[in-house]
């Protein structure tokens, strides 16, 4: 049985692990690296890692952390932040990520979507799209880490970088950043509706029960969180966790 | 030695960490005459099939593989678009495979496009059709590996396939035919039930 990609995403900043409420607000989690081996042992699906301040400082993630990353991981991992060309791509491939995430420069050069998925394949192609309800203009797609609005809607940018040859859309609300009160399901909906490609939900994760919503209701084929993964309890005391096999298969039990 | 052969398609480091972990003897291709030299191979592989075919090609590695696989029949194990280049041709490019088996590759047919999206991607369970063959040593029915990929091998000899998945279409998840195996699916990134599969390939 097809089993739903469960995904720590997990943000970078100054080479330290952070985590953000609404983009912002950074606050510091650990050492990434330690991060790592503990999701080795609580044998993770996937991870994602973005380097949040990569574009603001006009450089792309860090090579000698995707090689770090790369000799540890026991699963398939992904990295983002300021990748802007088919050569960035290369050398963070042969550095050992499985795949990209693309964000600004999706946008910006729409053709790097083109290339890179002819030259890597398209799974090796994932984009992330940050949305945020624009009070005037409904929701709107974002690109520079949410701070610049674009005048994109959701479902026409998911259906262009379908075509383009995009591999997964990651859908990430950024009013629901570390909010841990559920992913806004209808938007998850409205775009699985419309692509044919994986959608994998990200932004707002606070039980598992959430992940089930993502999968039934939005149709997603993953699913992605930070806070859940990297907070405990009610005073989010900072424990990197993973739901155990036997929560996992309870919960697409249902 | 064990040589993992490196004609530019994807990360081959997961690969090589894997099986480093059992055996310090190999080493990721720059030559054929690694190749030459390699007591069995492994072909990993990314991307679009007729590029890998033709940078097979490129690095005139295709006739030193016949040779090594067909005539000295050592071990082969294919993964992902690797196994899929053993196929005679495939839907991706149009172009000729290397034809070690009677097989095709074709994309994902989806009914549902709603529930099943492609690639597929992420983690399915296999079912065992072949018994008793020692790649699958400890390995049992719905064990999950990890898949990226939107197309599959389609076996014309229904006695080359190992394994099959069901992802809205039944696939064959892996061959095998003598000395020649493959997996869709990633070992080197399947935890332990993947570390079990690289286990059984370098014990054979």
């Amino acid at each position: 049985m097809f089993r739903p990609r469960i995904i720590p995403v997990l943000l970078l900043k100054d080479l330290g692990l952070v985590k953000t409420k609404k983009f912002r607000n950074s606050r510091y989690i650990g050492d990434p690296i330690n991060a790592v081996k503990i999701f080795n042992d609580l044998k993770a699906d996937e991870l994602i890692f973005l380097d949040i301040k990569a574009n603001k400082e006009n450089r792309k993630i860090s090579l000698d952390f995707v090689r770090k990353v790369g000799s540890e991981a026991n699963m398939p991992f992904a990295v983002g932040g300021g990748i802007k060309s088919v050569k960035d791509i290369k050398e963070i491939i042969s550095a050992g990520a499985e795949k990209v995430v693309l964000n600004t420069f999706a946008f910006l050069k729409p053709n790097l979507i083109r290339d890179a998925s002819q030259e890597f394949g398209s799974s090796t192609i994932s984009v992330t799209m940050d949305i945020k309800n624009n009070f005037l203009y409904g929701k709107r797609v974002y690109i520079y880490s949410g701070k610049k609005p674009t005048n994109q809607k959701p479902i026409e940018y998911a259906q262009k970088l379908e075509e383009l040859g995009a591999g997964e859309i990651i859908i990430n609300s950024i009013d629901r950043d570390g909010m841990m009160s559920g992913y806004d399901i209808d938007l998850i909906k409205l775009i699985s509706q419309n692509v044919s490609i994986p959608v994998v939900s990200s932004g707002g994760a606070g039980k598992l029960s959430h992940f089930y919503d993502a999968v039934n209701s939005g149709y997603a084929s993953g699913v992605a969180a930070g806070s859940l993964f990297v907070y405990h309890g009610a005073r989010n005391a900072v424990l990197i966790n993973y739901p155990s096999r036997e929560e996992v298969e309870e919960l697409w039990k249902k | 030695m064990i040589v993992i052969v490196d004609y530019g398609m994807g990360n081959l480091g997961s690969v090589l960490k894997s099986i480093k972990k059992i055996n310090s003897d190999v080493i990721i291709s720059r030559s054929g005459e690694d190749i030459l030299k390699a007591k069995k191979l492994v072909l990993p592989g990314v991307g679009n099939f007729s590029k890998g075919m033709e940078n097979l090609n490129e690095l005139n590695y295709i006739d030193i593989l016949n040779d090594r696989v067909l005539k000295d029949k050592i071990p082969i194990l294919g993964i992902c678009l690797g196994m899929q280049l053993f196929a005679s041709c495939s839907e991706e490019g149009g172009s000729l495979g290397l034809s070690w088996l009677d097989a095709t590759v074709v994309r994902f047919h989806i009914t549902d496009k709603m529930k099943w999206k492609v690639p597929h991607i992420g983690w399915n369970s296999i079912q065992i059709i072949k018994k008793n063959d020692s790649l699958l040593n400890g390995i049992n029915n719905n064990d999950l590996f990890y898949f990226v990929h939107s197309y599959h091998m389609k076996c014309n000899d229904k006695l080359d396939i190992l394994t099959s998945t069901n992802y809205d279409n039944t696939f064959v998840s892996s061959v095998s035919k003598g000395n020649i195996c493959g997996t869709q699916f990633h070992p080197e990134k399947s935890h332990d039930n993947g570390f079990n599969i690289i286990k059984n390939f370098i014990s054979i």
